[in-house]
């Protein structure tokens, strides 16, 4: 899609990676958990944390967990929407480390689940997602994607791939705990499936969820 | 790719359609889906060239906001009106971007004035069919294209010359299209765009997109009109397009750092703009 990128994206100004990329991250949060949650933390590094106000890094970031689209003029307004829709918010500075300078670490609970999300604003509107709860990835939201926790025993994927029906475009692998059997499956797509409820029932998978990318 | 190919491909098919068949072999991408989907960013840059002409805008430092607003109730002493238009357009949607509106980033933020200036203008003075817009659009991606291939799009990698000067390019060659259907006219006008301003840094002051990107939108619209108007009266760039991005791209390289968008260097070094961003600052935080 490379002349859609050039002639575009359509967007909400004023940078790219401050504004754009910042936003997509915390959408594809919002996008996690299918709504707004009850409150959240986000935690700004290096270039995020020193010219945030200045470039709407913040009001992105709130409309992005809040499900707007990148081109929504009230991405300007997100602080007053967010305080008329009761949204819990905070924003503050910490060294996450060695990471991207464009980096936020989204810290979300709703309906008293609590999740974590790390991504990174790499220029022109890019992104990766490099970190779901506790669990590193890689993730560019150029794919369809289904985060899946499920039981770490033998099958438990083959059970997972199998119900997939669209082609597999990159997979990731982690165990999170291996007392408690749980591991955490990303699965990149190349289309959306139609059928997750279907893999949802799977006895082996906890949790699913489907984020759809963004035309 | 380079425009060479381009240009020779497209004797034996009109340029957009070239342009288009090459993103379908490369992405795969279907070239009706794909002509629609430009169609719709080309949409929203008339659009918002119409609702924010001349108007005045909050932007997030305060540093512009009123440009627009002060030129639309100028009358103009040298510019014609397509200038005039063009000029007024760029400085709006620049201002709106600065104030968190709506843009296409063509081909970014920063400098997503410049086409939104040329389209407008051709779209108020001289009645076109939206097909015709849309296939110099067309050709002013292609042209963005080989640069983003050869070269960079990217400020922080390649200085104000990958940004707004690509833009000038971009819309120059689309501009020229609208009248002369020709990849050499095009592939010209976009040459001497890029030429004259070869070497221009990216030194906004206090790192935001504001001064001096603004008003650099309104003056080089004119530069990209010009452009085309030289192209379209037979003038030739001596050095061909695809030389001059690699020329583009290897001067961007040897920009030191503090030139690339990093807020330290050029206008952004002055003693003006070091005071401006300490005000900045304590207001914002």
């Amino acid at each position: 899609m490379s002349l859609l990128k050039i002639l575009g994206p359509v967007m909400v100004g004023p940078s790219s990676s401050h504004t754009l990329g910042a936003l997509k991250i915390s959408r594809f949060a919002y996008k996690l958990v299918g709504k707004t949650p009850d409150r959240v933390t986000f935690l700004l590094h290096g270039s995020f944390s020193k010219t945030y106000k200045g470039h709407g890094t913040d009001r992105a970031l709130l409309a992005g967990i809040m499900g707007f689209k990148q081109d929504d003029p009230r991405i300007k307004d997100a602080f007053k929407i967010a305080n008329e829709r009761g949204l819990e918010y905070s924003f503050e500075i910490q060294d996450l480390g060695e990471v991207h300078p464009n980096t936020v670490r989204i810290k979300f609970e709703v309906d008293g689940i609590s999740h974590e999300i790390e991504g990174s604003s790499i220029g022109g509107g890019d992104i990766k997602i490099t970190n779901i709860d506790s669990v590193p990835c890689d993730l560019s939201w150029d794919y369809d994607t289904l985060v899946i926790v499920n039981k770490d025993i033998p099958k438990a994927l083959e059970k997972i791939l199998d119900a997939i029906n669209v082609n597999v475009a990159n997979l990731y692998l982690r165990r999170i705990n291996a007392l408690l059997e749980r591991a955490l499956t990303i699965v990149e797509l190349d289309e959306p499936i139609d059928n997750l409820e279907e893999i949802t029932k799977i006895p082996y998978v906890y949790e699913c969820y489907f984020i759809g990318r963004d035309y | 790719m380079t425009w060479k190919e381009i240009s020779e491909m497209s004797k034996n098919m009109e340029l957009h359609e070239v342009i288009l068949t090459l993103e379908m072999l490369e992405n795969g991408d279907d070239p009706v889906n794909l002509k629609n989907m430009l169609g719709d960013i080309l949409k929203v840059i008339l659009e918002e060239s119409e609702k924010q002409y001349g108007k005045k805008q909050k932007t997030l430092t305060g540093l512009t906001g009123e440009n627009a607003f002060k030129f639309r109730n100028y009358s103009p002493k040298l510019m014609g009106e397509f200038n005039y238009i063009a000029t007024t357009t760029a400085l709006s949607i620049a201002e709106s971007n600065a104030s968190m509106g709506r843009i296409a980033a063509c081909p970014t933020a920063g400098s997503s004035g410049i086409i939104p200036g040329v389209y407008y203008s051709l779209y108020k003075l001289f009645n076109p069919s939206f097909e015709d817009l849309l296939n110099s659009f067309i050709v002013s991606g292609g042209v963005g294209n080989v640069i983003a291939k050869k070269a960079t799009l990217s400020g922080a990698a390649g200085g104000c010359q990958a940004e707004i000067a690509a833009a000038a390019a971009m819309a120059a060659a689309g501009l020229s299209y609208f009248f002369i259907k020709s990849a050499d006219v095009a592939g010209n006008a976009a040459a001497l765009a890029l030429k004259s301003l070869m070497g221009l840094v990216c030194d906004p002051v206090g790192g935001f997109v504001e001064v001096p990107c603004v008003k650099r939108n309104g003056n080089i619209v004119n530069l990209a009109i010009s452009s085309a108007e030289l192209a379209m009266s037979g003038i030739k760039s001596v050095i061909p397009l695809d030389e001059v991005i690699d020329a583009m791209y290897k001067v961007g390289k040897s920009l030191p750092e503090s030139l690339r968008e990093t807020g330290e260097g050029g206008i952004a070094a002055t003693p003006t703009a070091r005071k401006l961003i300490d005000n900045i600052k304590n207001n914002l935080f």
